[in-house]
């Protein structure tokens, strides 16, 4: 399958949970808001664990069956501190890839139209200085 | 939730929306941060070394987002019984724009945004083990950095 295919097959499949999350139980598919949510007060959804419990579990099967190579792009000090300033800036702007970018824009959001363009824009930096300095 | 403690239903429902949203992110490329940084390189567009598939991945979503919403209002019930809850707030603040950079740049130097981070968990070995303990961290931090400026009289960083 050519990648632009497959790619937005995958863009489809990701709309599909969030339209089966929020029609089914009336949720949004933000996964840093629920992996902040589950730490924070498990008992509180349990629906939360059981996404979770989903998301991994599916992404062990498809990443076997859809052959996702297994590659870092920096050290292991470099990812922590990289996931470090995921969770905080997730956690404080109240959303990623998929509350922000999808379901927010879904929504009509300006609000996170605005966090959209800012987290692309300061990766599109990152990676431009990264590689830069390579 | 109203019925989440009893009924098994809407659990099952999330569940499967986990998996969906894994094989999404599995087959449109999300789960490989070489992927990733090769679209995030905005400067190596027209020199024919950008890879644009995730912009496929994107629109492929938001085109199913798109029509849940329209489709979705706030007072129509879900399968499960439960209210339909969106978000509320509207307000672009100093902590949308500076958390979102922040991430921004955590983002473009792993590959890695929250979700195809936790579908990796089961396949990424001890790296992914540790970004996403990192990721635990950093929002276990926003909880008590918020807790604090709030109580601080609500100082805006």
């Amino acid at each position: 399958m050519h990648p632009y295919v497959s790619s937005l097959a995958g863009g489809l499949l990701i709309g599909t949970a969030v339209w089966l999350l929020l029609t089914g139980i009336g949720r949004v598919a933000g996964i840093s808001g629920i992996m902040a949510a589950a730490i924070t007060q498990p008992r509180a959804g349990t629906w939360r664990l059981a996404f979770l419990a989903g998301l991994i579990g599916g992404g062990l099967l498809f990443a076997r069956l859809f052959d996702v190579p297994v590659v870092t792009v920096t050290s292991t000090p470099g990812l922590i501190v990289a996931g470090i300033l995921v969770g905080f800036g997730t956690a404080i702007s109240g959303g990623c890839t998929s509350g922000h970018g999808v379901c927010g824009l879904g929504r009509r959001s300006l609000r996170s139209l605005v966090a959209t363009l800012t987290f692309m824009l300061a990766g599109a930096v990152t990676v431009a200085v990264v590689r830069a300095a390579q | 939730m109203s019925r989440g403690q009893t009924s098994v239903r809407p659990l099952l429902i999330a569940a499967l929306a986990g998996v969906v949203f894994a094989a999404g992110l599995a087959l449109g490329g999300m789960m490989d941060p070489r992927k990733v940084q090769g679209f995030l390189d905005f400067g190596a567009i027209g020199s024919g070394r950008w890879d644009p598939s995730l912009a496929f991945v994107m629109g492929g979503a938001l085109m199913v987002s798109l029509l849940t919403f329209a489709r979705v209002g706030t007072r129509e019930m879900s399968w499960s019984g439960d209210a339909i809850l969106l978000p509320t707030r509207r307000d672009i603040d100093p902590r949308l724009v500076g958390g979102a950079a922040l991430f921004g740049v955590g983002w473009g130097l792993s590959g890695y945004c929250p979700g195809p981070a936790v579908a990796s968990l089961l396949i990424g070995g001890r790296d992914i083990a540790c970004f996403i303990a990192a990721m635990a961290v950093g929002m276990l931090l926003a909880r008590w950095w918020q807790a604090r400026t709030v109580t601080n009289g609500g100082t805006q960083p």
